[in-house]
């Protein structure tokens, strides 16, 4: 049997979404059992589960090393993958903001100097405003960036904005809401299409579309 | 000359079927040159499938790009004779830039264009290659259609500004209804429009529900003449026995600024990306100060490369170890590769080498 590999970003995230796929009817029952495995198969069913990183999940589906996947939608700006996103799950809710110290005032006259991990959003947001920027790629704790002085804003994501706050920093522009997707690769669409329709189908009853 | 077929690869073997598919109804080979005028390639930048061009200064100082596409070169090389009808295919390597390494990558296209006085007769000609292309590849392929005419005639319809006609398209070619509802209700469009546009994104299992939807979208005269011509065309197709191979699929847009009528996709089971892709495309001609039409379309045979590629169990059949005279070593090799193996000669058996036999040709036998 032709088998339909989905790939699951690990983690809370991860597990919420496996939980929609197994009220679906496409469940993978060893998937609950406590171990280091990656892979787990629903034979009868014809599915294999895999667990990624989450911001890979879009590169695997992009290749087809997996025919289905679930990314967050800042993933797929950032990255501009080649895939059809097939449905919005509405969990893993954020934004992608700028965000800046609390006395922060936007000097027009130089470069704004924005520090993120996200530098195609920010690039393309900043682009559309013709604001001339100085991107800094950071690959973690963005928050300090603005306090050292290496940024004056920053550009991530913010859930509550609760690390922002306890770092003195506060989300001044929302840049676009984010949630998690339902993406396939478009040429296992055409191929395996009855079985993702059903699923988008079975998920799309949960998040009420 | 003969040249035995196993030695080629999936992409050598495509290039050959499909050159001669192609000068077997006329079409006549292309020939561009390695580099252009960077100018030809610049000021048409939207129209590349990749933005990056490889360019430098010629000894006279002129700036030329290492070719990063074809049709450009042969529009550029094209006139416009009323009545006359060029036909051309060709079979060439492009430099682009790899979008997940962002490094250049040389990419080999074989495809085929027809400029001029184009009507019905050569759309149909060219939509059957593209089929057969396919075809001659693999048995198990779909053959996705759609058509930009259609699609802009009810964007004017709805009035939608050309400022966010880029973005719905976007969204439409990702299937995505989310956005679509974003862009909708932030720029006001009606629930009418809305509607409308997500029949752009629908999975039409059958060509005649999916027909049967657009024609209900197409309200003006502008896009009830494009809908009769694609019904026309798509009527072709399901006459000519693809059926079954045939896709409506309205979220294959492209660029609406170059591309007029229909648009098309081939996708092979096994490959992970669309093989084949092409269109008609009369207002890149506009651009380029021709007035008459255009149709083509590419295959991509980089993504042929790991297509049913069998993992070989050894290097060769038999390792020939020399000893001796070296007349009789290349007599005995080439005797012994006449007879269907692959052999190779040599002193003492490389490291990690995978081979069926060893022959000593002082012993003539197996070891």
């Amino acid at each position: 049997m032709e088998m339909l590999d989905i790939a699951l970003p690990k983690g809370r995230l991860g597990e919420k979404v496996y939980s929609m796929f197994e009220k679906a009817g496409f469940p993978c029952p060893s998937i609950r059992e406590e171990n280091r495995k990656l892979i787990f198969e629903n034979e009868e069913l014809g599915i294999r589960f895999f667990w990624v990183k989450p911001s890979d999940v879009a590169i695997y589906v992009e290749r087809g090393a997996a025919d289905i996947g679930v990314a967050g939608k800042d993933i797929l700006l950032e990255y501009e993958p080649d895939v059809y996103e097939l449905l919005d799950l509405n969990i893993g809710k954020c934004r992608m903001a700028v965000a800046a110290k609390k006395d922060f005032r936007d000097n027009v006259n130089t470069t704004l100097r924005v520090a993120t991990k996200f530098s195609n959003i920010a690039e393309h947001f900043y682009a559309e405003k013709c604001r001339d920027i100085d991107i800094i790629h950071l690959n973690g704790s963005i928050e300090i960036a603005p306090i050292l002085g290496l940024s004056d804003v920053i550009v991530d994501i913010v859930e509550t904005g609760k690390t922002l706050y306890e770092n003195n920093l506060e989300p001044i522009e929302t840049i676009v809401p984010i949630s998690a997707r339902l993406i396939s690769n478009k040429a296992s669409y055409q191929f395996k299409n009855e079985i993702i329709e059903k699923i988008r189908l079975g998920l799309s009853e949960q998040v009420g579309v | 000359m003969n040249i035995e077929s196993k030695i080629l690869k999936p992409d050598e073997k495509a290039a050959c079927v499909l050159r001669s598919l192609y000068s077997n109804l006329g079409y006549c080979q292309y020939k561009m040159s390695k580099f252009e005028e960077y100018a030809l390639y610049i000021r048409n930048k939207d129209f590349l499938v990749s933005d990056g061009i490889i360019s430098f200064t010629d000894t006279n100082g002129r700036l030329l790009a290492l070719k990063p596409d074809v049709t450009l070169s042969i529009i550029n090389n094209s006139k416009d004779v009323p009545g006359h009808v060029q036909k051309l295919y060709y079979d060439e390597n492009v430099y682009r830039i790899s979008k997940s390494s962002r490094s250049y990558k040389e990419i080999r296209q074989t495809g085929l264009e027809c400029i001029g006085d184009v009507g019905l007769l050569e759309i149909c000609e060219v939509l059957l290659l593209a089929v057969r292309s396919l075809e001659s590849i693999s048995g198990n392929y779909i053959f996705e259609l759609s058509h930009e005419g259609i699609v802009e005639s009810v964007f004017d319809d709805y009035d939608i500004d050309t400022s966010i006609r880029g973005k719905l398209l976007s969204a439409v070619s990702r299937k995505s209804c989310a956005e679509i509802d974003a862009i909708c209700s932030e720029n006001n469009l009606s629930e009418k429009a809305k509607e409308t546009i997500y029949v752009f994104t629908e999975n039409y299992v059958s060509i005649d529900r999916a027909i049967e939807s657009l024609e209900s979208i197409c309200l003006s005269d502008k896009s009830k003449a494009s809908f009769k011509e694609f019904s026309f065309l798509v009527s072709f197709l399901v006459d000519a026995g693809f059926e079954n191979k045939i896709k409506i699929d309205f979220s294959l847009t492209n660029d609406m600024s170059y591309y007029s009528g229909v648009a098309f996709k081939g996708y092979i089971k096994g490959i992970p990306a669309s093989i084949l892709s092409g269109g008609q495309y009369d207002k890149l001609m506009r651009k380029m100060g021709r007035s008459s039409g255009a149709i083509g379309f590419a295959v991509y045979l980089d993504a042929l490369e790991r297509f049913n590629l069998e993992e070989k169990e050894f290097d060769v059949d038999i390792v020939l170890l020399h000893s001796g005279n070296i007349a009789d070593t290349l007599k005995t090799a080439e005797s012994l590769s006449s007879a269907g193996n692959t052999v190779r000669v040599c002193n003492e058996i490389p490291k990690n080498l995978r081979y069926r036999h060893v022959l000593n040709v002082t012993q003539k036998g197996d070891n």
